[in-house]
């Protein structure tokens, strides 16, 4: 039987999902810099404050690492606290919090303690916030062990997943490019659609090049893939969803079909998290590899204010097709 | 003096100031003692603190002593000195029920909150029977069941925390009370700020105890601190807040009273500077003390030994004799004996356990 579904963009889902979480469970609370009154810098707490009050919905004084702790602190004690980082180059503040505090809380208590929260919010560019705003952290957090960081493209995925973020019972990075926010999609209407981490999904099959990617850039390996297939290049698009846990089995299978491999990632290129996919290819693969694993990263510098300069520094279809060219 | 080197002058005033409320809050004792405290000093009561901090001051020095002898590794913070100031708070939380964070020094909460000695020690060695499994170790001791939340070893980072079990409390309309203990140290945190800050705003019943031993490390007061009355820093939030006599168990004992029950009935926070001292090191690693203090000031603070001050009311009292309380101490540390060679004959942890407990449900990448 195939479940009912109703298109939605990525932004309603994940506010659908929200919304539900919120109802489901007393334990869930929404916490973040303009949340409430200001409904939320990319709308995403829209209405939430008029519908849940000031208990559940809580504006916090501008201070990453102050409210951050405060979440940790209440997690541990069994609340499922959600944290909006309004950009997640924010989150950089509170990174003591996150990685020093909240990732190895489980560990350093012997197991005694869980901190099942939520930190999501926008990572990467959105549109001419230059250097301090536009910075992709997943990379940095899928390091650290003890977090699990799960980035999602489509709109059905933003929902499940976003579920199955509230319902773990582990420190959640739930990673949402700005750019994804409009992207329509099919959602089940089913309010415990649970989208299972560690499992990739492949968008496209393929088989002469594996084009892998998470969140936006997966739509970019679409439609990259889209104008390969004009010059008979057969790409499989995988969209890797979960950076913790990583899928490398769904990877590795689409790398022995295809032999060839592109990791595509908005985060800087030198030490992202593509180049650890990468890396894991060579390691595992190399016997069934026809040419070398290739990374197509954002360029390494500060995101530069002026459009031109920063459309160049997000790796696009053209980058995309041009590293494809490399190897094929 | 250059002008853009430091302000000599200023530091040797701030540090006047140090001394000159010291000096006050050495005075609260006698007044203290004529206030109506009847209902702390019933003999019984006081046998029982004297019992709980002999116990301690005797398991902090086997920790001293097995840490030389190799049997403790790492950091190791001990609260020699100052075992008044966690008696004294920890008699007025309900038990089973209030939540206790504090950083680094935090051998004597589990202790006072019923956790298992052994696990306490166990934990301290490394051993897979310790209370964290043997992967906190001295500073990250945690006994969660009990409502002591550890063990951290960030200056200033747990006082979030602090304040989000207390938020915790609020959210469920709970009325426990939040104790967050922090040094002088933290004292000067951004992050600490910022908790205070929200700690007011949203009416979080914890209570921020600034432990001042004087020292951050090996930087005394004056020299860390622009403001050496610390207990202001609740000022700008209008936070009620005051500076606390932590070396007489009695007056402590009268002082967290009081503050618990304002703080479990008004539903608001606190912030106390607790004045004691600490008579090791920073950490057992720190063997020099004279790099940052000298003989002298330590022979003067030992003479507010805790312990001592305690001995002489239960004399003056006729409440225990001499010789019973050296029968005590001895007891105390035929105890503490018996609980480290226990713990000392208690498994390390089994290489495979290095992966259990990063996350709840899975593995991480396994391998080098």
């Amino acid at each position: 039987m195939i479940a009912a579904t109703t298109e939605l963009s990525f932004r309603d889902a994940l506010r659908k999902a929200l919304t539900e979480e919120l109802e489901r469970d007393d334990n869930v609370f929404v916490m973040g810099e303009d949340i409430g009154r200001y409904q939320g810098t990319f709308r995403v707490t829209e209405g939430m404050l008029t519908k849940f009050g000031e208990r559940r919905i809580i504006d916090t004084p501008i201070v990453e690492p102050g409210f951050t702790g405060i979440a940790i602190g209440a997690a541990m004690t069994g609340l499922r606290p959600i944290v909006e980082m309004m950009t997640m180059s924010f989150s950089i503040l509170a990174l003591d919090q996150i990685m020093n505090h909240a990732a190895k809380i489980h560990y350093m208590t012997g197991g005694q303690a869980t901190v099942p929260m939520v930190i999501r919010g926008p990572s990467g560019a959105a549109k001419q916030l230059s250097a301090q705003h536009s910075h992709s952290m997943e990379g940095w957090y899928a390091h650290c062990p003890g977090l699990k960081v799960v980035a999602p493209a489509t709109a059905a995925d933003a929902y499940g997943m976003f579920k199955a973020s509230v319902r773990d019972d582990n420190p959640v990075i739930f990673v949402e490019n700005p750019g994804v926010y409009t992207i329509k999609g099919q959602v089940p209407d089913d309010v415990n659609y649970l989208v299972p981490f560690g499992k990739a999904a492949i968008l496209r099959e393929g088989k002469d090049v594996s084009l892998i990617g998470y969140s936006r850039m997966t739509h970019v390996n679409l439609a990259a893939a889209e104008e390969l297939a004009k010059d008979g290049i057969d790409c499989e698009v995988v969209d890797v969803r979960s950076l913790t846990p990583l899928d490398t089995e769904t990877i590795y299978e689409s790398v022995r079909k295809t032999h060839r491999a592109v990791v595509v990632y908005e985060d800087w290129k030198n030490g992202g998290y593509g180049g650890e996919i990468a890396a894991r290819i060579g390691e595992d693969c190399f016997d069934d590899l026809d040419a070398p694993v290739v990374r197509c990263g954002g360029l390494n510098v500060p995101m530069p204010y002026a459009r031109v300069l920063e459309l160049e520094c997000i790796p696009d279809v053209k980058d995309v097709i041009e590293k494809v060219r490399k190897i094929r | 003096m250059s002008e853009l080197g430091p302000d000599e002058a200023a530091r040797q005033k701030r540090k006047q100031i140090v001394w000159q409320l010291s000096g006050d809050h050495r005075g609260i004792n006698a007044v203290a003692k004529q206030a109506n405290i009847e209902q702390l000093e019933n003999p019984r009561d006081l046998e029982k603190f004297f019992r709980d901090m002999v116990f301690i001051r005797k398991f902090e020095e086997k920790c001293n002593v097995a840490y030389r002898l190799g049997k403790i590794g790492g950091y190791m913070h001990t609260y020699i000195g100052m075992e008044a100031t966690a008696i004294g708070w920890n008699a007025a939380l309900r038990p089973n029920w209030d939540y206790v964070i504090t950083a680094y020094r935090d051998h004597p909460q589990p202790l006072l909150m019923g956790s298992d000695p052994i696990a306490v020690m166990a934990e301290i060695m490394g051993r897979s029977g310790g209370l964290s499994r043997g992967k906190g170790g001295s500073m990250h001791v945690y006994d969660i069941e009990r409502g002591f939340f550890g063990g951290w070893g960030i200056v200033g980072g747990h006082t979030p925390l602090g304040g989000g079990l207390a938020f915790a409390a609020k959210y469920r309309k709970e009325d426990r009370v939040t104790l967050c203990y922090l040094g002088d140290g933290a004292a000067n945190a951004g992050v600490f700020f910022e908790t205070l800050n929200m700690a007011a705003l949203w009416d979080l019943p914890v209570i921020f105890i600034i432990e001042n031993n004087e020292f951050a490390m090996g930087t005394r007061l004056e020299y860390h601190a622009a403001d050496t009355e610390l207990w202001k820093r609740g000022a700008p939030f209008n936070i009620k807040s005051e500076r606390l006599d932590g070396m007489d168990l009695l007056t402590v004992l009268q002082d967290a009273k009081r503050i618990v029950d304002y703080v479990r009935t008004e539903q608001k926070p606190y912030l106390v500077e607790v004045m004691n001292y600490r008579f090791s090191g920073h950490g057992a690693a720190d063997n020099d003390r004279q790099l940052y203090r000298t003989k002298e000031e330590e022979e003067a603070n030992y003479k507010r030994d805790p312990l001592l001050r305690l001995k002489a009311v239960l004399r003056e009292r006729n409440i225990l004799s001499d010789e019973t309380m050296e029968a005590i101490e001895e007891e105390a540390e035929n105890r503490v004996e018996d609980i480290y060679e226990t713990a000392d004959a208690s498994p390390f942890p089994e290489p495979h356990e290095v992966y259990m407990n990063v996350y709840t449900d899975m593995e991480p990448e396994v391998g080098h």
